[in-house]
C-alpha cells in the first residue's frame, strides 16, 4: 500500500509540473474548418450520453456494492430474471443510439461532399515525406521535416515545433475550396490534419479524396497516421493559409524559385558551393538511412563513408542517386532532386567524412546522365 | 514445475511421470496447465517489450532505441499478446474447466489437444527467432505492425516476414484444433441431464468462441498464405501494380480481425459470468438473455470488419453502414453489463481477489466499451482513427477486460487445481496495485490521444510529454504488479491452506463438487444433473 | 485414455468423428472463402466504386446519348510508383466535357535512363462513386507499354463520362500511376476464376 501512495504522490506531482507548461490539451482539437467543428461536435456529444450512461450503470453498481454485501448482514434475494426489465434495457440503447446515428449521418453527409471545389492539389505520399502538386499551376515540391537530428538525439534543445516543421509548407488560399487527392509512391501514408478534421489514406496506385476551406490565415500541422515504416514519426504535414494575394504571389515565388534553380543548372558550380549544397541535400534526402555521418546503420542500410560507390566510378555514383536500385531500399531520386541538387550530393558524399577522391561533379554531368 | 504438480496428484489414479507426462500428455488437466504457463511466460516476453517501448515514450527524442527497432517491438508486443497471452489462456481455461463444467472425464480429443498445445512453442519459437536473428545484427524482425497491411508487409516486407507467416499458419493450426476439440467436447461429452441452456455461461461463451475460431483463423490462414504468393510466387494480390489492391488485404484482415476481437474477449465474459454469482451470492441474472447477448455479438462481429477503415476512402453508404452495424454491437453489450449489475443487485457480497478482478473488469471494460462507441462514429472516427485514443481503447478491453478476467478466472480457480488457497492477502495487493497501475498506464492514452498523437511512433512532439511520462510510470508499476502475481501462484502451487471442494461459499456447477486438487481423470462416471 | 472410454464409448467417438469432419469441412470452407473475397472484393467495387477503380474497356459501338446542357470537369493526374525512373504527365491537365461525349486527351512518358523499361499504368478515378461512369474506349492503361533507352511517348485515352453521372458530381479526377512490371505478370484473380 506504502508503495501505492509513493506512486500516487510522484503522479500528482508530474500533473502539478505538467500544469506549469499548458502546453498539454484533454480533448479533441475543435479545428478551425466545418469538418473539423462537426466532428468536435458529434465526438463531444457522444461522450456526454457515454457519460450519463456510466453514471447510471456505475451508480448502481456502487450503490449495490456498499450496501448489498455481506459484511452489512445483507442476504441475497432470489430473483434472477425479469422479462420486462429486460425488453426495457434492450429498447432504451437502442432508441440512444438512433439519437446518436442521425446527427452522425448528417456530419458523415456534409463531409463526404467534395463538389465544387475551386482548386486541387495531389498529395504524394512517400517514405518519409510529402510531395504537393498544385495541379494545373505548375507548382510542385516536396516537404521534409525540418527538424534537425540533434534536436531528436537530445543533443539540442528541442523547439517549439519539435517534429512538426518542415521545410516547404503547403500554402493554400484561405475561403477557397481546396480540393485534396491522395495517392502514394510507395506504402500507405494518411495525411492528416486535426484542425481540419481531414485523416485519408494515401494509397499507392489509387486515389483518394477529400477537402478543406480554411476560413482563416495561419499555420496548421499535423502528421502521417499510418504506420509507414521506420521514419512514420518523422513526416509532419504543416499546411500554411494565406490570403487570396499572398498566395497568387507565393505561388509566383515558387514558379520563380524552379526557373531559377534550372538556370542553376547550367552554371558551372564551385567545390565550396556544392560541398555546401551537398551537406544541406544530403542531411533531408540521405541522412535518414546513411545517417549524417556517413556510416549508415550495420546491416540495415549501407555505409557511404570509405564505401565502394563513394570511391568508385562517378557515373555509377550518379545512376545509383537517379535509378535507385531495386530490390532494397534505395529509391530512384531522379524526380525528386533536380540536377544541381544531384551534382552537389554526389560531391558531397565523395569529399565528406573522410572521403577524398577530390572529384568536383557538375549539374551538367547530371544532365548527361539522365 | 513438474515436481510441484506431481507432489499434489500423488493420492490418484496412475500418470506418467517425468518429462513424457507433458511432452506426451493426453491429459486436459496437465495440457491446460502447460497452456497457462505457456500464456504466462509470454505474458512476460511481451510485457518486457512493452516496457521497452514505454520507456523509450517517456520523454520525447530518441533515447533508448532506434525507430527501426521500435516498430519491431510495437509489432512483436502486438502479435504475442493476442495469439501468445490471451488466446492460450482462454484454451487453458477451457481445458482444465470445460470438462469439469459438462461433467466429463476429458476432452472429446485428448491427443489432438496435445498436438495443438505443442504447435504453440514452435510458432512463437519462429516468431522469437526472427527478433534474436535482428538483435544479432542478421536483418529486421517483422516491423510492420500486428496487423501487417500490405504493401508494407509484402513488397516492402523483411526478409523475416516468411518467418512471421509460417508462424501465424501453426498459431493458426493450433487455434482451429483447439475449437475443433472444444466444440466435440461440448457437444458429445455432457453428463446425463446437461442440457445445453443448463450449461455453464462460461461453457457458452467458449462454445460460441470455438465457432467464431472456426469461421475466422482459415481465413488468417488465408491472408498470410496471398501474403506469401505475393512475395514468392509473382502473384498480385495486393499490388496495384499487378491488378491488385493494398486496400483487399485490410478487408479480408479485418474480416478475420474484427471477429478475433471478441474471440479475446466472449470467454473473459464467461468467466465473469461464473464469478459475479458465487460472490454475490445469488443465481446469474437473465441466463438465457446472456446466452442470447453472446451469440449475437459473434453473429454481428461478422458485419463491422471495415469500423477499422473508414480513413481508406470508402464509399459513403460503405460507411454509413458499417457505422450503424457496429453501434448495434453496443446493445447486446450493454445487455450483459445490466445483466451483471442486476445480479450483483441485492445480493449478499464478499470481495476475494475473484470477485475484485470480476468488479474492475465490469467498470474497466465498460469505460473500454464507451470509446468504441465513440470510435465507431465515422466522422469522429476520421479524427481518432491511428491515434493514441485507439491504443488506450483497445487497451482498456484487452487489458482490464480480457487479462481481467483470466486473472479473475486463475484466482478463482486455482484452489481447484492446486488444492490449495491462494494467499488473499498478495492477491488483494496484486489486485490494487495492477488495477490502480492500469489506469495510470492507460488513461491518459485518452488525452494524448484526442490531443493528436499517432500511435505506433518512437517519438513525440512536446504537448504529449506529460501524459506520456505519466503512462509509462503506469506501465512499470503494472509490470512490476504482476511478479506479485508470479509469485503468489507459484506459493499456491507449493502448498498452503487446503481448499475445501466447493471452496467458495456461493458457488455452485459440477466443477465444484469435485474434490481439490480435481483428480486427474475429473468424471469417471458422469454425474446426472436435475 | 481411451481405456478410460470404454467400448460403450464407441458411439462418442463415431459422434466426435462426425463433428470433427463436420467442423474440417467449415475449415476448408472458409480458408476458400478467404481466396473468395478477391473476386467478390473486385464485384463489389465495381458496384460501390470503392477505391476509384475503373470498369474495362468499352466497345465503342454502344455510343452514348451526348447531354449537352451539362458539363463536367476531368482533371488528369500522372504518379509514378517508387524506383520507376520514368517522366510521366499528362499533356492537358484538365477538360471540360459534355457525358456521352467521346473525349480524347493525351499523357506522355519519357524513358531517360538507358535500359529499356517496362511499365504498367493503373488507372483510378475520384470521387470513387463516378468511376462507374467514366468509360473508357482506349487507353494506354489496357496494356504494359515498353519504352526504349530515350524514348518518348505519347499515349492517348479516349474516354466517355456516362449521362448517368449523379447531378452532384461535377468533378473527375483521373488518376495513372506507372509501376514498373512486377515480376509476376498474372493477375492474381484472373487465375482463380
Amino acid at each position: 500500500m506504502r508503495a501505492a501512495t509513493r506512486v500516487a504522490g510522484i503522479l500528482g506531482l508530474m500533473l502539478i509540473s505538467g500544469l506549469s507548461h499548458a502546453a498539454y490539451q484533454l480533448n479533441m482539437t475543435p479545428g478551425v474548418t466545418s469538418f473539423s467543428q462537426g466532428a468536435y461536435d458529434i465526438h463531444m456529444m457522444v461522450m456526454w450520453i457515454c457519460v450519463v450512461i456510466g453514471i447510471v450503470v456505475f451508480g448502481a453498481m456502487i450503490y449495490s456494492i456498499v450496501k448489498h454485501r455481506k459484511a452489512k448482514g445483507a442476504v441475497a434475494a432470489d430473483f434472477h430474471e425479469n422479462t420486462t426489465i429486460e425488453v426495457v434495457w434492450t429498447i432504451i440503447p437502442f432508441l440512444i443510439l438512433i439519437a446518436m446515428a442521425i446527427p452522425a449521418t448528417r456530419v458523415l453527409l456534409a463531409m463526404e461532399d467534395t463538389s465544387n471545389s475551386e482548386m486541387s492539389i495531389k498529395v504524394t505520399g512517400y517514405q518519409w515525406k510529402w510531395h504537393y502538386d498544385y495541379l494545373g499551376e505548375d507548382v510542385s515540391f516536396f516537404s521534409n521535416m525540418s527538424t534537425p537530428m540533434e534536436q531528436i538525439e537530445g543533443m539540442e534543445q528541442k523547439g517549439e515545433n519539435y517534429l512538426l516543421e518542415v521545410d516547404n509548407k503547403m500554402v493554400i488560399p484561405v475561403n477557397k475550396k481546396v480540393r485534396l487527392l491522395f495517392t502514394s509512391n510507395d506504402v500507405i501514408h494518411a495525411w492528416w490534419v486535426p484542425e481540419f478534421g481531414v485523416k485519408k489514406d494515401s494509397i499507392p496506385g489509387y486515389i483518394n479524396e477529400s477537402w478543406i476551406e480554411v476560413p482563416e490565415p495561419g499555420i496548421y500541422r499535423g502528421k502521417c497516421a499510418e504506420l509507414c515504416g521506420q521514419y512514420h514519426g518523422f513526416m509532419p504535414v504543416v499546411v500554411e493559409a494565406k490570403s487570396e494575394e499572398d498566395y497568387v504571389a507565393w505561388l509566383d515565388s515558387q514558379r520563380a524559385m524552379a526557373a531559377e534553380a534550372a538556370a542553376s543548372a547550367e552554371k558551372t558550380w564551385t567545390q565550396a558551393d556544392l560541398m555546401n549544397q551537398g551537406e544541406k541535400v544530403y542531411k533531408t534526402a540521405c541522412a535518414a538511412c546513411h545517417q549524417a555521418n556517413g556510416e549508415g546503420l550495420p546491416n540495415v542500410f549501407p555505409g557511404l563513408k570509405g564505401s565502394a560507390v563513394a570511391l568508385g566510378d562517378i557515373a555509377k555514383h550518379i545512376d545509383i542517386i537517379i535509378n535507385g536500385v531495386s530490390g532494397t531500399s534505395m529509391q530512384a531520386f531522379g524526380a525528386q532532386l533536380n540536377d544541381a541538387d544531384i551534382a552537389a550530393v554526389v560531391t558531397y558524399e565523395r569529399n565528406a567524412w573522410g572521403n577524398d577522391t577530390g572529384d568536383v561533379v557538375q549539374p551538367a554531368d547530371v544532365k548527361a546522365a539522365r | 514445475m513438474s515436481a510441484v504438480i506431481e507432489e499434489t496428484h500423488e493420492h490418484h489414479d496412475h500418470k506418467p511421470t517425468g518429462i513424457g507426462r507433458w511432452l506426451f500428455s493426453t491429459n486436459h488437466k496437465d495440457i491446460g496447465t502447460m497452456y497457462l504457463w505457456f500464456s504466462f511466460i509470454m505474458f512476460f516476453v511481451g510485457g518486457s517489450m512493452a516496457l521497452v517501448i514505454r520507456a523509450e515514450l517517456f520523454q520525447p527524442g530518441l533515447q533508448l532505441i532506434e525507430p527501426e527497432f521500435f516498430n519491431q517491438m510495437t509489432t512483436l508486443h502486438g502479435l504475442i499478446m493476442v495469439f501468445g497471452v490471451i488466446m492460450p489462456a482462454f484454451v487453458g481455461l477451457a481445458n482444465w474447466m470445460v470438462p469439469m463444467m459438462i461433467g466429463a472425464p476429458d476432452m472429446a480429443l485428448p491427443r489432438m489437444n496435445n498436438w495443438s498445445f505443442w504447435l504453440l512453442p514452435g510458432a512463437f519459437g519462429l516468431l522469437i527467432a526472427s527478433l534474436v536473428m535482428s538483435l544479432m545484427g542478421m536483418g529486421s524482425a517483422p516491423n510492420f505492425g500486428w496487423t501487417f497491411y500490405a504493401p508494407l508487409s509484402t513488397t516492402y516486407g523483411p526478409s523475416s516476414t516468411d518467418f512471421f507467416i509460417f508462424s501465424v499458419h501453426l498459431m493458426g493450426i493450433s487455434s482451429i484444433m483447439g475449437a475443433i476439440n472444444i466444440i466435440a467436447t461440448i457437444m458429445n461429452m455432457r453428463a446425463p441431464g446437461m442440457t445445453y441452456m443448463k450449461m455453464p455461461i462460461f461453457v457458452w461463451t467458449w462454445f460460441i468462441t470455438a465457432y467464431l475460431l472456426i469461421a475466422v483463423m482459415p481465413v488468417l490462414a488465408g491472408v498470410v498464405t496471398m501474403m506469401l504468393m505475393d512475395r514468392h510466387f509473382g502473384t498480385s494480390f495486393f499490388n496495384a501494380a499487378g491488378g491488385g489492391d493494398p486496400v483487399l488485404f485490410q478487408h479480408v484482415f479485418w474480416f478475420f480481425g474484427h471477429p478475433e476481437v471478441y474471440i479475446m474477449i466472449l470467454p473473459s465474459f464467461g468467466i465473469i459470468s461464473q464469478i459475479v454469482p458465487t460472490f454475490a451470492r445469488k443465481k446469474i441474472f437473465g441466463y438465457s438473455s446472456m446466452v442470447y447477448a453472446t451469440a449475437s455479438i459473434a453473429f454481428l462481429s461478422f458485419i463491422v470488419w471495415a469500423h477499422h477503415m473508414f480513413t481508406t476512402g470508402m464509399p459513403v453508404a460503405g460507411e454509413l453502414f458499417f457505422m450503424y452495424a457496429t453501434m448495434l454491437i453496443a446493445i447486446p453489450t450493454g445487455v450483459k453489463v445490466f445483466n451483471w449489475v442486476s445480479t450483483m443487485w441485492k445480493g449478499s457480497m464478499t470481495f476475494e481477489t475473484p470477485m475484485l478482478f470480476a468488479i474492475a473488469f465490469i467498470f474497466l471494460f465498460t469505460i473500454g466499451g464507451f470509446t468504441g462507441l465513440m470510435l465507431c462514429i465515422a466522422p469522429a472516427d476520421f479524427q481518432y482513427h491511428d491515434t493514441y485514443f485507439v491504443v488506450a481503447h483497445f487497451h482498456y478491453v484487452l487489458v482490464t477486460g480480457a487479462a481481467f478476467g483470466i486473472m479473475a478466472g486463475v484466482y478463482y480457480w486455482i484452489p481447484k487445481w492446486t488444492g490449495n488457497m491462494y494467499d488473499e492477502k498478495l492477491g488483494k495487493l496484486h489486485f490494487w496495485l495492477t488495477a490502480i497501475s492500469s489506469n495510470v498506464l492507460f488513461f491518459p492514452m485518452h488525452f494524448v490521444g484526442l490531443a493528436g498523437m499517432p500511435r505506433r511512433i518512437p517519438d513525440y512532439s512536446l504537448q504529449f510529454a506529460e501524459f506520456n511520462a505519466m503512462a509509462t510510470v503506469g506501465a512499470f508499476v503494472f509490470g512490476f504488479s504482476q511478479l506479485i502475481f508470479l509469485y503468489n501462484v507459484l506459493k499456491t502451487q507449493r502448498g498452503g491452506v487446503k481448499a475445501t471442494s466447493k471452496v467458495w461459499e456461493g458457488a455452485e456447477g459440477l466443477e465444484w463438487t469435485l474434490p481439490s486438487p480435481a483428480p486427474f481423470h475429473s468424471f469417471t462416471t458422469p454425474p446426472t444433473v436435475k | 485414455m481411451t481405456s478410460q472410454l470404454n467400448s460403450a464409448d464407441t458411439n462418442a467417438s463415431r459422434s466426435n468423428t462426425r463433428v470433427i469432419s463436420r467442423l474440417l469441412f467449415v475449415v476448408v470452407g472458409m480458408f476458400g472463402f478467404g481466396f473468395a473475397l478477391v473476386p467478390l472484393y473486385d464485384v463489389f467495387c465495381d458496384i460501390t466504386g470503392l477505391n476509384g477503380k475503373t470498369g474495362g474497356r468499352l466497345a465503342l459501338s454502344d455510343a452514348l446519348q451526348v447531354d449537352m446542357s451539362r458539363e463536367v470537369e476531368v482533371e488528369f493526374l500522372a504518379s509514378l510508383n517508387a524506383n520507376m525512373p520514368w517522366e510521366f504527365k499528362p499533356l492537358q491537365h484538365s477538360v471540360k466535357v459534355h457525358p456521352g461525349q467521346p473525349t480524347r486527351v493525351e499523357y506522355v512518358a519519357i524513358n531517360k535512363t538507358d535500359r529499356a523499361i517496362t511499365g504498367q499504368a493503373v488507372p483510378s478515378v475520384a470521387p470513387g462513386q463516378a468511376a462507374e461512369y467514366f468509360e473508357k474506349t482506349e487507353c494506354f492503361c489496357f496494356t504494359e507499354q515498353k519504352l526504349e533507352p530515350g524514348e518518348r511517348k505519347q499515349m492517348p485515352v479516349i474516354f466517355v463520362v456516362d449521362p448517368d453521372l449523379p447531378e452532384d458530381i461535377s468533378q473527375l479526377a483521373l488518376s495513372y500511376t506507372f509501376f514498373t512490371k512486377p515480376s509476376g505478370t498474372q493477375h492474381a484473380t484472373a487465375s482463380l476464376k
